[in-house]
Order: C-alpha cells, then structure tokens, then sequence
C-alpha cells in the first residue's frame, strides 16, 4: 500500500509541474514512458512467468524440508542457491527464515538465504540484462552471490 | 518476425506452464496464482514508473544527474543513492528501466551498484519485517555489512566496466 501511494503521489506532483510548465514537454515525456514499456515488456511477462513457476516449485515448505534436511556447511551452500533463484516477497521470506532458525538452523545458513534473496537475482535476470545489459547483469550478481556468502560467514561468527 | 523475436522468452514460458498443467497441475495451479498476483501487482505500478522516468528523461538535464549521480559525486553521490533506494517504491524489477536512464544521463556504475543494492536489500519496510522476525542483532549487522559490500562491488563494477565497457549494451543503448 505504502508503495502505491509513494508513487502515485509523485506521479501526480511530477505530472502537475509538468504539464503547468510544458504541454509539449509533457506529451514528450508520455511517448518516451510509452515506448520504454513497449521494449520491457517481453522480458516483464517472462520475469512474471518464471517467478511464479519457481514459488510454486519451491514453496516455503519445501524450502524449510529442503534447508532442515541438511546439516552444516551443505545446508549453508543449498540455502544460498535458493535464495540466489528465487525471488520471495519479505513478507514470506523473513518469517520463513525466522521459523527456520527457532527450528534449529545455523544463523549462518539464514544468513545465507537471507542475503542471497535479497543481493542476487536470477530469476529478474533476463530483465536486468534487458535494460542494463549482460556485463552489468553478470558482475552485479556474481560479486553480490560473493558477498552474500561473506557476510553469511560474517554473521554466523558474530551472531552465533 | 521481430514482435515474434522479442516474445521468444515469455513464449517458452508459457510452453513450461502448459507442460506442467498436464504433468503437475497442483504446482501448475499454484504457480498460475502466484504469477496473477505478480501480473496485477505490475499492472498498478508500472505504468507510473514509465511516466515519471519519461518525465525525469525531459525535465531533468544531464549535467544535473552528473552531478548529483556521476562519477564526481563522491560520498554525497552514495548517500543519495541509497537515500533513493531505501524509499518505499516496490519491487526490484522497477528499479531496472530507472537504472537504465540514470546510467544514459550520466550516473556512475558505483553508484547505481548501491542504488539497486540498497533497493533490493536495505528497503525500509522490508526492514521493519526483518527486525520483527529476526530481531533487531540480525536486521542492524546485515545492513551495515551489506551497505559496506555493495560500496566494494559498486567501486569494483566502476573500474571493470570502465575499462572494457558493455560495448553491446552501449550500442543499443544510443538507438
């Protein structure tokens, strides 16, 4: 909610201001939004698609008996691949976690999962390359899996 | 053929949907679900986004993001970034296109690094669950940590791409 009302409130305030200062300037600004969402589309339905294809494959209790099963180093590593594929909404994610880690997972693996989720991004690639390109797609993610991991070896020594 | 081209991927995708829905059509059903909630959530925000990026693309002059976002920005540069990041604006996939135009008008690698980082990683809401769920220990050292990452890779990013740039990526983005 706070999300729609943040943008739409700009959309409003940016949208007076422009069309008090240029009508023309304004239907400019209309054509260029129109046809950067023609171009995003196509990835936009994909990113849509496989988004939900991974949530329903791996629902939160298939993570919990996928990262529970495992123990140790093993749980860690599986825990930061999930959390590298897939793309889950805080609201799931981080009461997942929470139950994970009452149930007796090591503060380093929530760690792992926790950051990956959120630093790395698979599964919004094909979009990500789309508009900023592969090289920037590839390091961002691949340094991000990196440190993801280094502050999950970080965390479980601090924390734990 | 190019419109065919260009919805090659969502194309292939339905295809799995539909070889699940035959195979699997418990996950097929769940996975449709999730996807008509991702769709209808897209669907209210995107638009606004496109729009205020078009605005943003002819109100806002180059040498004004150079400034503010560019390579000279320094730690000011940083701050606002991840000031930009952490507003409550909805997911990632949002974040992309804006990076785009803000890479074209002159923003530093560094700094969109921390941008799309601190979006996807730092978001304010996304912390208030967090200290809910994981405590307060938890929620305060992985933002440290991971505003202290993304500086490194953001720093890193700058230097490689600088030096051997997305030269696709450049020539398409001139079109």
């Amino acid at each position: 909610m706070a999300t729609i009302l943040t943008i739409y409130t700009l959309l409003a305030a940016g949208l007076a201001l422009s069309l008090i200062k240029s009508k023309e300037k304004t239907k400019k600004a209309f054509k260029i939004a129109g046809k950067g969402f023609y171009k995003s589309a196509p990835s936009l339905l994909a990113v849509l698609g496989i988004v939900g294809l991974t949530l329903g494959v791996l629902t939160p209790e298939m993570i919990a008996k996928l990262v529970g099963a495992e123990a140790g180093f093993a749980a860690t590593i599986l825990a930061s691949v999930i959390g590298a594929i897939t793309l889950i909404p805080s609201l799931v994610a981080f009461p997942l976690a929470g139950s994970l880690l009452r149930s007796g997972a090591t503060v380093m693996t929530i760690s792992a999962f926790v950051t990956t989720l959120v630093m790395v991004g698979i599964v919004t690639a094909p979009l990500e390359i789309k508009e900023i390109g592969k090289k920037f797609t590839f390091l961002r993610n691949g340094l991000g899996f990196l440190a993801a991991l280094a502050i999950a070896g970080i965390m479980g020594v601090l924390l734990s | 053929m190019k419109t065919i081209k260009n919805f090659t991927a969502p194309i292939l995708v339905l295809f799995v949907f539909l070889g699940l829905a035959v195979w699997m059509p418990d996950t097929a059903v769940r996975s449709s679900l999730v996807t008509w909630d991702y769709f209808k959530e897209m669907a209210l925000i995107l638009p606004p986004v496109f729009i205020l990026m078009g605005l943003m693309e002819v109100w806002i002059p180059k040498s004004k993001i150079q400034s503010w976002l560019g390579r000279g920005s320094g730690i000011k540069g940083a701050m606002i970034a991840v000031a930009l990041g952490t507003l409550p604006t909805g997911p990632l996939y949002v974040a992309f296109p804006m990076t785009a135009s803000l890479i074209r008008k002159g923003a530093s690698f560094t700094n969109m690094v921390v941008f799309l980082g601190s979006w996807a990683a730092l978001k304010i809401p996304q912390l208030m669950v967090e200290i809910k769920f994981m405590g307060t220990a938890f929620a305060v050292t992985r933002f440290i940590l991971t505003l202290m990452a993304l500086m490194l890779i953001g720093l890193l990013m700058e230097n490689i791409l600088r030096r051997y740039p997305d030269k696709e990526w450049v020539a398409n983005a001139k079109k």
